[in-house]
């Protein structure tokens, strides 16, 4: 009874759904296939579907939210339209953008312990892994602190830590980083990247920031009124027509597009600093 | 011109934000108010419409001190658009929201109306006069938030953090705006810590660190000063970062946004 | 917006801070109890004064005062009420003495009293768990919504609203802009904190697990105790003993002309 390899762990069929009292789908035929150990960038214009898609990763569509819901959703091969949001939570950890509204006890140890309380584990477990999820987070001073002492960036560390705690293979973050100075942004982007590499997380970053966030990355999702239009590899995805719809593409890769517009002969636009270094290494006198 | 001289401020739960801040804005400039979250750059900013009065120290505007007059007043010359739209939007329609802050200042319902149909026409929101402003997408509302301030009028408009949840469409169409605003003649004042937008509007910029001004210089030179980017959390641009990494290439001055970079880089790769 | 302060909790270290949230409940069911059992200003007056000494040792006095001075207004509301009504000098007196305890009594024990703590003990004392922490959010949720209105008020204030102009119901009507954007805001926070609980697993039908588990010391079980004593004396004293009442008969309403 081996187990099949090349099973995604997230597996999307034709997924489409519509809020109760609308008219019009928010996300529309989505087909998606994730395997294992991925981390996957999400980006596209305002209004394009992505924070629906992601609700739809761990349940809260369509068991929270009502509608239309049609398609599949499979995580771990678990149906989402079958189990609770709570059994979900097992497989799926979700961050979401405001750090105020998702930490909610008076220390930062409380809040870790919350979601290992709800799934009635023994104390023994909870404290174990109160300590690992400190650990790996890199968080493990800020044990005894209350949540509003903290900065932003250590906010969201601890928001990491306490869906961490829960032990999920998956971790969906909706834009941690909208409310970060970009020195925090980037430090949080770095602690997301070193989970996907030492713990081998599946990702899934919903992210605008495109600069910071696509060194760490090999595969991108654009979206556009709720479709999919675009996914494969930064250097792949990130071209004009995307800067146009409304997506921050790297301003390295605009700048490439627009000289190689300019009838500068450029083989393959960087999306990467270290890269676009060496073009022009190469070319300048 | 705005003037704030020797500003102390202390929050009345004890914590101190500023001592001895030493500042002037002239008419017509477009400035930006960066440092890093707690610097006390949003502090400042609601001590120019006297939401906040100076512990010791005063803050003139126009000539006039704060000390000496009323929010109200004084919000007629500083429009003041906050960082989030929904602590503003209250009414049942559009056009009301914008009539709202016009009824507030006095003005007729002649001029009121002539006022409204003008800025919801500059920033696109006609089609909307008749809606409910919580039906309204995000980037919409902030757009209505923008526009009830703008149609009084004011001399100076202050945006705090007006690019946090934009995405890049509607933050190129910002910075066209901005343009447009300062040609009018009116002093444009943003509080952010969005280097790559501050790199394409190229604003002067008024850098702080804990309570104090640590630098105050073109944006060219502040956004490529590895130094003062680090002690205030903030990024270089990734423009400034490639062109640094050419310390031989002779430019007029440092080159931090795509389109500068993009027309220096044309002549010197043909040659 | 003073008043909230008052009800807010600090991390403090005090012996107040640190006495199980039980045995401050039982505390404050003493001075609520006799507080409404008696009707004598002798005795009112003495629990409002006996809460002084607490409020020193829990290192809590300028923030007990800030919240007694935003009481002031409520409390001379009842004196005035009571005595232009035709009540005695010494009634009125009474009722607002006793006001003042009850604020100053839970303002007391909301101030020591972190919400987590508290929604611990409900739970040990066997009240259902999703009652508890409805119980615990509210509590936490009141500072954050104190600066949010400020907020708000501040951002209609940049839009020429004047608060303090106009006469009373022009006044009333100006808190609209204000009222609608708290809730508005309300109803999106609580959204998203539903939508985090959620993705935590958060469920009030299975079993759950508590982390920390408070234990009654032997300070504790003192103060219990006391607290006990005291309740008991003081409905024996109610009941059996006669104390003087400073009874007058003077009416303040007979001074005036009606």
């Amino acid at each position: 009874m081996g187990k099949n390899f090349r099973m995604p762990i997230i597996d999307i069929n034709n997924l489409s759904f519509t809020y109760a009292g609308t008219s019009s789908p928010s996300i529309r035929n989505i087909d998606l296939k994730v395997d294992k150990g991925e981390f996957i960038l999400l980006t596209g214009p305002s209004g394009c579907g992505k924070t629906t898609f992601c609700r739809c990763l761990n349940g809260l569509i369509p068991n929270f939210y009502n509608g239309t819901f049609d398609g599949s959703v499979k995580i771990h091969n678990l149906d989402t339209t079958k189990n609770a949001i709570n059994d979900l939570a097992k497989h799926v950890g979700m961050v979401f953008q405001n750090p105020e509204n998702q930490l909610f006890s008076l220390s930062v140890e409380r809040d870790i312990a919350f979601g290992p309380e709800n799934l009635a584990l023994s104390r023994e477990e909870i404290k174990k892994r109160i300590d690992w999820a400190l650990k790996v987070t890199d968080v493990s001073d800020l044990r005894d602190m209350a949540p509003y002492e903290l900065s932003g960036g250590q906010q969201q560390s601890v928001a990491i830590a306490s869906v961490l705690a829960m032990k999920p293979k998956i971790l969906v973050l909706d834009e941690p980083t909208s409310f970060l100075d970009p020195k925090s942004a980037s430090d949080l982007l770095k602690t997301i990247s070193d989970l996907n590499r030492k713990l081998k997380l599946t990702i899934i970053l919903i992210e605008h920031r495109l600069d910071l966030a696509s060194k760490y990355v090999n595969r991108v999702l654009i979206m556009n009124e709720g479709k999919i239009i675009s996914d494969g590899p930064p250097s792949d995805v990130y071209n004009e027509d995307m800067y146009l719809l409304g997506v921050g593409i790297p301003k390295i890769t605009l700048l490439f597009y627009l000289l190689k517009k300019d009838g500068i002969k450029i083989k393959k636009v960087p999306v990467y600093l270290e890269d676009a270094v060496d073009i022009l290494r190469k070319r300048l006198p | 011109m705005i003037e704030v001289q020797s500003l102390d401020f202390t929050y009345p739960n004890g914590k101190k934000v500023f001592q001895g801040v030493d500042l002037q804005i002239e008419e017509g400039e477009y400035i930006a108010i960066m440092g890093e979250n707690g610097a006390g750059k949003t502090t400042l900013v609601k001590h120019f419409n006297g939401l906040l009065r100076p512990t010791s120290g005063d803050v003139i505007i126009d000539g006039i001190n704060t000390k000496e007059s009323s929010v109200a007043s004084l919000s007629k010359k500083v429009g003041l658009v906050f960082q989030n739209p929904e602590h503003q939007l209250f009414c049942e329609t559009v056009k009301e929201e914008i009539l709202f802050s016009l009824r507030n200042f006095g003005f007729s319902d002649r001029v009121a109306n002539k006022q409204k149909d003008k800025v919801l026409e500059i920033l696109s929101l006609t089609r909307y006069e008749d809606v409910s402003p919580f039906t309204l997408s995000g980037g919409e509302k902030k757009r209505l938030a923008l526009a009830s301030i703008l149609a009084w009028d004011p001399k100076y408009v202050v945006l705090d953090e007006p690019t946090i949840g934009q995405d890049n469409d509607q933050k190129i169409k910002l910075g066209n705006f901005i343009k447009q605003l300062v040609a009018q003649d009116k002093t444009v004042i943003i509080v952010t810590h969005d280097v790559e937008f501050v790199a394409d509007t190229k604003p002067k910029i008024i850098l702080f660190s804990k309570g104090e001004i640590v630098a105050q210089d073109k944006c060219v030179n502040i956004l490529t000063d590895k130094k003062l980017l680090h002690k205030t959390s903030l990024l270089m641009p990734q423009i400034g970062e490639l062109m640094l990494s050419f310390p031989n290439l002779k430019t007029k001055e440092k080159i931090i946004d795509v389109f500068t970079a993009r027309s220096f880089l044309r002549k010197e790769l043909k040659k | 917006m003073k008043i909230f302060d008052g009800f807010k909790f600090t991390k403090i270290d005090s012996p107040i801070h640190r006495l199980d949230p039980r045995a401050k409940l039982f505390m404050l069911l003493t001075i609520f109890s006799l507080s409404i059992l008696f009707m004598n200003l002798l005795v009112l007056t003495a629990l409002f004064l006996l809460q002084l000494p607490m409020v020193v040792i829990a290192k809590s006095t300028r923030r007990w005062i800030s919240s007694m001075r935003g009481g002031i207004f409520l409390a001379g509301l009842i004196f005035f009420a009571n005595s232009l009504t035709g009540q005695t000098l010494t009634f009125s007196l009474t009722m607002m003495i006793r006001f003042l305890v009850l604020i100053s009594s839970f303002s007391f024990f909301f101030m020591t009293t972190s919400p987590d703590d508290l929604g611990l003990a409900l739970e040990q004392m066997r009240i259902p768990y999703s009652l508890c922490f409805t119980f615990t959010t509210a509590v936490r949720l009141v500072p954050t919504m104190a600066i949010e209105a400020q907020t708000i008020m501040d951002a209609q204030r940049a839009r020429g609203l004047e608060l303090d102009k106009g006469n009373l119901l022009k006044r009333i009507r100006n808190y609209i802009p204000i009222l609608i954007p708290l809730i508005v805001l309300a109803i999106k926070r609580s959204i998203e904190l539903a939508e985090a609980l959620e993705s935590r697993a958060f469920n009030t039908s299975g079993k759950r697990q508590s982390y920390i588990v408070l234990k009654l010391n032997s300070l504790d079980f003192i103060v219990i105790s006391l607290a006990m004593l005291f309740l008991i004396l003081g409905v024996y004293a109610y009941l059996n003993l006669s104390i003087p009442s400073l009874e007058t008969n003077f009416r303040l309403a007979d001074l005036l002309p009606w």
